[in-house]
């Protein structure tokens, strides 16, 4: 088992986590400007990088989600802060 | 020299000594130029060289590949071929892709021991039941075989199921398609090469695409390792390093790589004669030729390019393993692995043009590429060869994301991914 660390909990086992997509993707606005092509890019595409990435992950059992820099060839996580205003 | 393989071919080498056999296909160095050029050599890409040439008469053309033939997911899938979808597109192609297996072997001279035990897929509830008869009905108006069977059919075609009170998931029937099976992964992707050679295709190893060639918007070829090649036209056959290869086309695509895994155990007696899914644990398996009992599941829940599977994921899969078949318990598991499949949002694959033209894709098939590598070879080739849709391949183009006529197999077939 992998530990991935929470910002709240420390180290837990990885089946406590959910993957919650990658980081940077900010929803278009206003919808009624938003034409198809911009709403699909944001809906369906991703970077979906092979080396170091950044995401956005859940830990399920205290529900905080939170920001997770990882690489996805190594498994290696490199850090994990918050995305609560007031912890930044 | 013995070329065309047979019975009488063997008997005779073996008196020979075994002297007359050659390689079967030869390893070139690249040219500078092709008309067209499929990276990734796995079963898609020597696939769609084999039906460029054979269907459409182009024979200058190459395969490049970064490691060996068929080491990526041709060589790490469970081998199921199977057309059991609920939407009329997916059995279209699916179909399309059996029939075509199910001559393979003669068509290529080479066997790829095609065995069509079925597939099984068991339900557990009376809701589950329901379902399981919507999706045998929808296999049956859409011209591909199936059956709904009850508990005494399913226990009669896998009789070492778990049937005791205590069962977690207990058996009230499933469904069940005869034509589905498995084949040998290997000699797909070996038969495949070995027919392509034949017509001239140059089949490039231990090559790497570094990027693409890109003139006047168009794209004109790849640079490789072994120098640049141009190419009148380029696909892409690289399954979970779709990503990786778009990035250097310049464009992203909706998909995202994950490990999906699977193990084998020590060879036992024969013991089970079809393919047996749960629904209720996402475990599925099969007792291969040599007797191992080879066993899958569902992805491991962490984006990766990491070609290992992960520990739960793989205690997830046993303890489902060990729920159905309560006997499997004294088995021994000998090798476990993974390979990186790309996942896109309606679990359904993407065939078309991509947003650089002259490059066409071949990818998104996640977890069910194997099943559908004649079909995705010759779709691919058509496109390569006309710069059209065959008729097949139009449901699955890129553009589905932006228009939302998604071919939702989650939804649909309950697939799990």
């Amino acid at each position: 088992m992998q530990l991935f660390p929470c910002p709240f909990c420390g180290s837990r086992d990885e089946t406590e986590f959910h993957f919650g997509g990658e980081a940077g993707k900010v929803r278009p606005e206003p919808a009624g400007e938003t034409d198809a092509t911009r709403w699909s890019r944001y809906l369906h595409v991703n970077a979906n990088p092979k080396g170091a990435t950044s995401e956005i992950w859940v830990h399920d059992t205290c529900g905080e989600f939170f920001l997770m820099e990882r690489d996805t060839v190594s498994h290696a996580v490199t850090g994990s802060k918050s995305l609560r205003a007031e912890e930044r | 020299m013995t070329r065309r393989y047979s019975a009488f071919g063997l008997f005779r080498e073996g008196l020979r000594g075994h002297t007359g056999w050659h390689p079967a296909w030869r390893s070139p160095m690249p040219k500078a130029s092709y008309d067209a050029v499929i990276v990734g050599g796995g079963g898609q890409g020597l696939a769609t060289a084999y039906y460029l040439a054979k269907n459409h008469g182009m024979t200058d053309v190459a395969v490049i590949e970064k490691g060996w033939l068929g080491g990526g997911n041709t060589g790490r899938n469970t081998t199921t071929i199977r057309s059991n979808y609920f939407y009329p597109e997916s059995v279209a192609l699916y179909d399309f892709a059996l029939k075509l297996y199910e001559g393979l072997s003669r068509e290529l001279n080479y066997n790829i021991m095609l065995s069509q035990r079925g597939v099984l897929t068991v339900a557990h509830s009376e809701g589950e039941m329901e379902m399981a008869a919507r999706l045998v009905n929808a296999m049956q108006i859409n011209g591909t075989d199936a059956e709904l069977l009850d508990r005494t059919g399913v226990l009669s075609r896998a009789p070492l199921l778990n049937d005791t009170d205590e069962a977690r998931y207990p058996i009230f029937g499933g469904t069940f398609q005869g034509r589905a099976g498995v084949a040998r992964h290997d000699a797909v992707a070996w038969g495949y090469a070995r027919a392509a050679d034949r017509f001239g295709v140059d089949i490039i190893q231990g090559c790497e695409v570094t990027g693409f060639i890109v003139e006047g918007g168009r794209c004109a070829g790849v640079e490789t390792t072994m120098g640049p090649i141009r190419a009148g036209s380029v696909a892409l056959a690289v399954a979970g390093h779709s990503s990786v290869l778009a990035a250097k086309a310049g464009f992203d695509l909706p998909m995202r790589s994950y490990s999906l895994q699977a193990m084998v155990s020590e060879p036992v007696k024969p013991c089970l004669d079809t393919v047996v899914l749960y629904q209720g644990t996402g475990t599925y398996l099969f007792q291969s030729d040599k007797g191992e009992i080879v066993v899958g599941g569902g992805l491991d829940r962490v984006p990766s390019y990491a070609q290992r599977g992960n520990p739960p994921m793989q205690q997830t899969v046993i303890s489902g393993l060990l729920e159905m078949f309560p006997a499997f318990a004294q088995l021994k598991m000998m090798r476990q692995w993974a390979g990186i499949v790309d996942v896109v949002p309606d679990s359904s694959p993407i065939i078309g043009p991509s947003p650089l033209p002259g490059l066409y894709l071949n990818c998104g098939w996640g977890t069910g590429g194997f099943k559908s590598i004649p079909a995705g070879g010759w779709l691919t080739a058509h496109l390569v060869a006309t710069g059209e849709h065959h008729d097949i391949s139009r449901p699955f183009d890129l553009d589905r994301f932006r228009t939302g006529r998604l071919v939702d197999e989650a939804a649909g077939s309950g697939i799990a991914h």
